[in-house]
């Protein structure tokens, strides 16, 4: 097949690529990403999620990418290259997919190192930017999303939330080991074909069905130390960033709570709107951002009434309070990366009676000096009693330094308990 | 049966064990370093217990960095280390407010007045009792003499306390500069506390009563001294409790007291231990050499490459003399006129490089045929000038063109020279001939020779049997390619999932290799290395380490038989080029005579040349002459230049302060700007802001290491740029100066630049503001303003303004003529330096100098941040000029990055313009820490490389250590004037 090259010398992913390649995606959000490429595979997308998690994934980040940079993008990379390697994918058939932000932290430029990773070795292999403010615009691009599709695929993932919320409630505490794990394996499978139907948007219906169906698992009732994760968004979802922190935490007998993808996405689009505030940057993307930001208020609104009436659950944190309350130690206008909603993230967290909290950073990570490190002792001094800790990951830290300051933690937390 | 309570701690050198009764009164207890053999030791130490208390049982509990994956495995209950220290404070001092505890690699701190707070180093913060033991391996004495060595300290150097690496890096300049031993010795006493105060305690008061806990702690007088001379604390607030060593492990004990679990005998607890089967997680690699006979043949091919030898006792005639005075080791050689080797001396300079030196060149004289004839004679390496007007050498030569000519020597088209010595790892691509690219290790890699040296003492072993030992190991271990502190923890992790020495030996040559192949050279396929390889520098002589190169690139390379001595040799060539060059006859080398009676002394003093006011070390010889260091710039040294170079950095740095001299006439109150990061560019704009409306401008002023201490303990994030870290310096300074309010604007995005995807300042500038606010208990709504403001929109540059002055009720009209005056000032400040550097080129051309465009961000025109470099650069008669005076002369290059900082686009200008004038060059500065240039730095490199010229990084972080600059600042320009 030919290959089309942009302006930039870099391969295009064409219309007809869609029907012969199969994209790669990088893991993060397991059950997030299970149910977006099938999503996709609805559009006519053929989509795999790279689940390799061997040393050689570092080791290819390492040989490809600067050592400095940070360790997301050596992750995702390494994935990339040592799926290309493995002989797994025709690699005249596959295309590769990275989100892009365009804010002001390195991950705008992921995409970039990772074509410089390719040129060598892989210069046929496209790469595509997942990302809604029209970067990489080219009318060859074969990757589109209209505005339906997309909704669809955010419908996904608040679905994907909602069970990933009452899986980590429940497989802590199940009583029969593996019993959350299949139930939500089953409800994957349900939301899949679910977004394949109308129906989709009667979301009320089908959370109050897996609210029963999780709420039948039995739990020990023996009271469990509940750990908030939060941090920068890749090593605080993925497992193989995070050295598979929740298992970690899991075994030590907590329950891990880690906050919905939809607060980022309503963090992303609150940004949006915060800029036109500060700066009067007001573009045509501007009411739709504002729509979507309304729209997805209103939904987290309601499910968190649904839950609590539910009454069996820990319902997500009330995104207009915790804007509210964050802005008494930081401002709004702290936007690149995670901004201000770690710290955000970490109140609320705590002033729901979460007191220990984890915050994950990639080691160096630039606005993690400031929203993470920067903001812990703030955040301490509205609540005296948060137990906060930050743990660095890298290619070179080890999991018995960070298990270690862990379980400093837990003690604490412990001890406090009394 | 009696009950007894057993704790064990298994730190990351040690294993400590203790029984006590339920009172916690200590029955037993045993202190032993593991020699990475931790089960063996806690085995041998319950098999003690056993026989001591044959009728006993034990509720038993472990603790210890290395304790836990033990623990697991052998099913004993687990208590982590800084929780079982509180339990044993709380049971034996309850008076204790504060409790510090360094151990072999962990550094603790219990506050448990007004809020019990538990903290622990964090990964960067690396060793504390392993950082003392490396740092007396680098002065070649133990740690016990090291010890008493401080007690009779009379001064102490700043030496940067963030992580053993760093402060080699600044402790090695210091010996090779002959400052003393016992000096030395505090000063690394001194950099253990503060870096427990400052990366520890992190803002929050060591106060009350101390106790002081660990094995350091209990063993070194010295380090005590430092704690209780710097907290000042009487007597009585410091505790240093006699079973200090052991306190962890009596925690664990009360730990195991106040459990459930059924009590054991200790021949079931040591049952249990020693059917512990480790996790078998362990990422293990190939073997190296699958039989003798595979080893005996790569001996053979590398055996070809060696030197032919002479008998200095019979050789009559001509020779050289070679020396390569390194950071850690001394080399001398001495060879014929057709290359054969008369004496070779490769010895650590175990920190006194000068007496070495002087030492080995009376042995040469001594027996040397006397028809031998010295004709010349050159040195190289870090001690270059202080060896050469100590012992009068005839020439110094720069250590990269001295290891080219002797790779040289042994493979005449070399393409490629790594050499990977005690301390650096150089590289050096040559093409044409000549020496085209250099990569040298960053202050942060240095997982050099030395690094398996400091492995090898830790284990037990020494360095030659512990490197030959990894060349049959069955597996050898993965432990990733990083710096020295994150080896130790992963090699931590191999003992504890079972890996043997041997195992680990050859696990850290093949690290070595992958931390000089991925992190100094970068290399992504061997193709970019060349064809002809030259290996070098001693660390090469390890054949694990040599024989994990050649199979990590795939290739063979040719190792010299003396590999340690290519410095030296390289320069004894030199010698005999620069004789025959000069008809020189004979040496002008130190006399027999005078060598017999040669001493000297060393003193410090400030130099007061300048308001850099640099640390000065004065050596003064017998023979009457001297010998400066520490100087940046001829000054110190007492020589006066005819006329001054021309330099930009000087004259920005100059007219920013001369502008804030100017001041209004009516005052409504006093602005305090903190002189850092954005105010660097911007400082003009501020005050013309605020001067136009009536308000008096103070600034911070300039930084220095004082004002970074100052700061210091505000701190949150240690791995922050040091730029950054220098701000809560300055913040302290304006509080102390009375302003009325401090202002420094939040900016997300800074000016746009031309042809850009955007204009973004880093997270770091943008929101430093926000952290500060955040960290400071000092600032509050009042007294600090930190408005966001987006500076490429005057009207909302009025009304954040209008908004963060409301106080002061500024009518909106005076508010937007200010902000006119502002844009004005700006305007013409940035016109100024664009004038002065085309000036400054002008004369410089006219003056036939080469021009150096000396590129980074703003803020490195601080003279703390710079450390004086472009007064390094000018003192080798360079003109310097800064990026953004080039910038606008040169076009955006085709980037493969998305260019969205402002300060960095720049950069790619600059470098753009460089690649169009034959007589510049591009030296990029580079803070440490800035995740940013981890972007920039590749694509600079690739504008400048595609057009032929040469890429100069400088690494600079609050270490103030010139010497690395100075080698690839004299190799740039060995290679522009070729």
């Amino acid at each position: 097949m030919d290959i089309e090259l942009g302006k930039d010398g870099y391969p295009i992913f064409t219309p007809e690529m869609k029907k012969t390649h199969t994209i790669l995606i990088p893991m993060m959000l397991p059950i997030h990403f299970e149910i977006l490429i099938s999503v996709f595979g609805q559009y006519g997308y053929k989509c795999e999620v790279m689940k390799n998690e061997s040393r050689a994934v570092v080791d290819e980040g390492l040989k490809n990418v600067h050592n400095d940079t940070c360790y997301p993008a050596l992750l995702c990379i390494g994935q990339f290259m040592d799926a290309l390697k493995s002989g797994k994918y025709d690699v005249n058939k596959v295309a590769l997919m990275l989100p892009q932000t365009g804010g002001g932290c390195r991950a705008s430029n992921y995409i970039y190192l990772l074509r410089k990773a390719l040129k060598d070795t892989f210069p046929q292999v496209p790469v595509i930017s997942l990302n809604f403010i029209g970067l990489e615009k080219n009318p060859r691009n074969g990757w589109h999303m209209s505005m339906p599709e997309l909704v669809k695929a955010l419908y996904g993932m608040m679905y994907a939330d909602m069970l990933m919320t009452l899986y980590n409630q429940c497989r802590s505490a199940e009583l029969i080991k593996g019993s959350s794990k299949k139930l939500l394996d089953r409800w994957i499978r349900r939301v899949i074909t679910l977004l394949k139907t109308k129906d989709f948007m009667n979301t009320k219906k089908y959370y109050v069905r897996m609210l029963d169906d999780f709420a039948k698992i039995e739990r020990s009732s023996v009271p469990r130390i509940k750990v908030g994760i939060v941090g920068e968004i890749y090593v605080k979802f993925s497992p193989l960033g995070n050295n598979h922190l929740e298992d970690f935490l899991i075994s030590e007998g907590c329950e891990p709570v880690v906050p919905s993808l939809m607060e980022f996405i309503l963090y992303y689009l609150s940004n949006k709107l915060t800029d036109v505030e500060i700066y009067g940057k007001h573009t045509k993307l501007t009411p739709i951002f504002r729509m979507f930001y309304k729209n997805f208020l209103k939904q987290e609104k309601e499910t968190i009434k649904l839950m609590e009436q539910h009454g069996h659950f820990t319902p997500p944190h009330d995104f207009e309070h915790l804007k509210a309350s964050v802005q008494q130690y930081i401002g709004l206008g702290v936007n690149m990366g995670e901004g201000w909603l770690i710290p955000a993230e970490m109140g609320a967290l705590v002033e729901s009676g979460i007191e220990n909290v984890i915050c994950t950073q990639p080691f160096g990570c630039l606005p993690n000096h400031i929203i993470a490190k920067g903001m812990s002792r703030a955040v301490k001094e509205h609540y005296p009693n948060a137990n906060i800790i930050a743990i660095d990951y890298d290619p070179g830290a080890t999991r018995v330094n960070q298990e270690n300051r862990i379980k400093l933690m837990l003690a604490n937390a412990r001890a406090s308990q009394g | 049966m009696r009950t007894y309570s057993l704790g064990i701690d298994v730190g990351s050198t040690t294993v400590k064990t203790v029984v006590c009764d339920e009172n916690a009164k200590i029955l037993h207890s045993a202190y032993q370093r593991h020699f990475s053999k931790v089960k063996e030791t806690v085995s041998e130490q319950l098999h003690r217990i056993q026989e001591k208390f044959p009728d006993a049982q034990f509720r038993c509990a472990m603790t210890g960095s290395a304790g836990l994956g033990l623990a697991n495995a052998a099913k004993i209950s687990f208590v982590q280390e800084v929780h079982a220290a509180f339990l044993a404070v709380k049971t034996c001092f309850p008076q204790a407010d504060t409790v510090i505890e360094l151990g072999g690699e962990d550094a603790k701190i219990i506050f448990l007045t007004g809020g019990v707070e538990q903290r622990m180093n964090g990964s960067c913060a690396g060793g504390t009792g392993a950082f003392i033991d490396q740092m007396a391996t680098l002065l070649g004495i133990t740690v016990d003499e090291l010890d008493e060595a401080a007690l009779r300290a009379t001064r102490t150097y700043p030496i940067a306390s963030r992580c053993g690496v760093f402060a080699k890096s600044d402790i090695q300049p210091l010996l090779n500069q002959g400052a003393a031993r016992e000096d030395v010795a505090a000063s690394i006493f001194r950099a253990v506390v503060d870096q427990t105060v400052a990366g520890l305690a992190q803002g929050r008061e060591i106060k009350g009563n101390i106790l002081f806990l660990g094995g350091p702690l209990s063993f070194q007088k010295g380090l005590r001294k430092a704690f209780v001379d710097t907290l000042k604390l009487t007597p009585e607030q410091a505790i240093f409790p006699d079973e200090a060593p052991v306190f962890v492990a009596l925690g664990s004990a009360l730990y195991a007291d106040q459990s459930k679990d059924s009590p054991k005998t200790a021949q079931a607890l040591l049952d249990m231990v020693q059917g512990a089967k480790a996790a078998a997680d362990v990422v293990t690699g190939e073997k190296l050499f699958r039989s003798q006979k595979e080893y005996d043949e790569f001996v053979a091919r590398h055996k070809r490459c060696d030197l032919q030898y002479a008998d200095l006792r019979t050789y009559e005639g001509d020779a050289y003399l070679g020396i390569d005075s390194g950071s850690t080791t001394t080399k001398l050689v001495l060879i014929t006129e057709d290359g054969r080797l008369l004496y070779s001396h490769y010895a650590s300079n175990e920190g006194q490089p000068l007496d070495r030196i002087a030492a080995k060149l009376k042995q040469i004289y001594k027996d040397k045929n006397p028809n031998l004839n010295i004709r010349c004679s050159a040195v190289t390496g870090y001690g270059e000038d202080l060896i050469k007007s100590g012992l009068s050498v005839d020439h110094g030569i720069v250590e990269t063109v001295a290891h080219f000519k002797a790779a040289s020597f042994f493979c005449p088209d070399v393409d490629f020279i790594i050499d990977i010595g005690g301390q650096d790892i150089k590289c050096f691509k040559i093409k044409n001939g000549t020496i085209d690219s250099i990569m040298l290790n960053e202050a942060c890699s240095s997982g050099c020779g030395s690094f398996i040296q400091t492995f090898a003492m830790a284990m037990g072993y020494d360095i030659a049997e512990f490197s030959q030992m990894g060349l049959f190991a069955e597996h050898p271990v993965e432990l990733g390619s990083r710096c020295t502190v994150f080896m130790n923890s992963s090699v931590k992790q191999a003992q504890k999932d079972g890996a043997t020495v041997e195992d680990i030996s050859a696990g850290l040559s093949s690290s070595i290799i992958k931390n000089a192949i991925y992190k100094v050279i970068r290399a992504r396929s061997v193709d970019e290395l060349g064809k002809n390889i030259v290996v070098q520098g001693g660390t090469f002589l390890n054949d694990a380490v040599l024989r994990c190169f050649e199979r990590e690139i795939g290739r063979h390379v040719i190792r010299p038989a003396i590999s340690g001595l290519m410095g030296a040799f390289g320069a004894a060539i030199y010698a005999k080029e620069q004789a025959k060059t000069h008809g020189q006859e004979h040496s002008g080398l130190i006399s027999p005579e005078n060598l017999a009676n040669f001493s000297y002394t060393s003193k410090n003093v400030r130099c007061g040349g300048c308001t850099a006011n640099c640390s000065l070390n004065i050596i003064k010889f017998s023979d009457g002459g001297r010998f400066v260091s520490g100087n940046r710039c001829e000054r110190g040294a007492g020589i006066q230049r005819e006329t001054a170079v021309p330099d930009l950095y000087a004259y920005k740095a100059e007219s920013l302060l001369q502008i804030v001299k100017k001041q209004p006439s009516v005052k409504r109150g006093t602005v305090g700007l903190p002189l850092v990061l954005s105010f660097y560019e911007q400082l003009p704009l501020w005050h013309a802001f605020f001067t136009k409306l009536g308000f008096a401008v103070e600034i911070s002023g300039e930084s220095d290491r004082k004002m970074y201490f100052k700061g210091q303990h505000t701190i949150p994030s240690d791995t922050v740029c040091y730029p950054a870290k220098l701000a809560h310096g300055h913040i302290e300074t304006l509080l102390e100066k009375n302003v009325d309010f401090i202002f420094w604007p939040c900016m997300t995005f800074n000016f746009a630049e031309p042809d850009t995807d955007n204009h973004f300042n880093c997270p770091v500038v943008a929101y430093y503001p926000e952290l500060m606010r955040a960290n400071h208990s000092g600032l509050n709504a009042d007294n600090f303003l930190y408005p966001y403001i987006d500076v490429n929109d005057r009207r909302q540059v009025v009304k954040a303004m209008k908004k963060a002055l409301a106080k002061y009720n500024i009518s909106g009209r005076q508010i937007a003529d200010a902000v006119d005056a502002a844009y004005a000032a700006h305007e013409a400040y940035r016109e100024d330096i664009q004038k002065k550097g085309q000036e400054i080129i002008r004369q410089a051309r006219a003056e036939g100098r080469k021009i150096i465009v000396l590129a980074g961000r703003p803020y490195h025109l601080d003279k703390e941040i710079n450390h004086g470099l472009h007064k390094l650069i000018t003192s080798l008669g360079l003109a310097v000029v800064t990026e953004e005076s080039v910038a606008p002369m040169g076009h955006m290059p085709e980037l493969h990055v998305y260019n969205q900082w402002t300060y960095h686009s720049r950069l790619y200008r600059a470098a753009q313009y460089v690649t169009t004038q034959p007589d510049m060059q591009l030296v990029q500065l580079v803070s440490f820490g800035c995740g940013i240039d981890a972007i920039t730095t590749d694509e600079v490199r690739s504008i400048l490389e595609s057009h032929g010229k040469l890429y100069t990084q400088l690494k600079i972080d609050e270490i103030n250590n010139l010497g690395a600059a100075k080698i690839r600042l004299r190799s740039l320009l060995a290679a522009m004037t070729k």
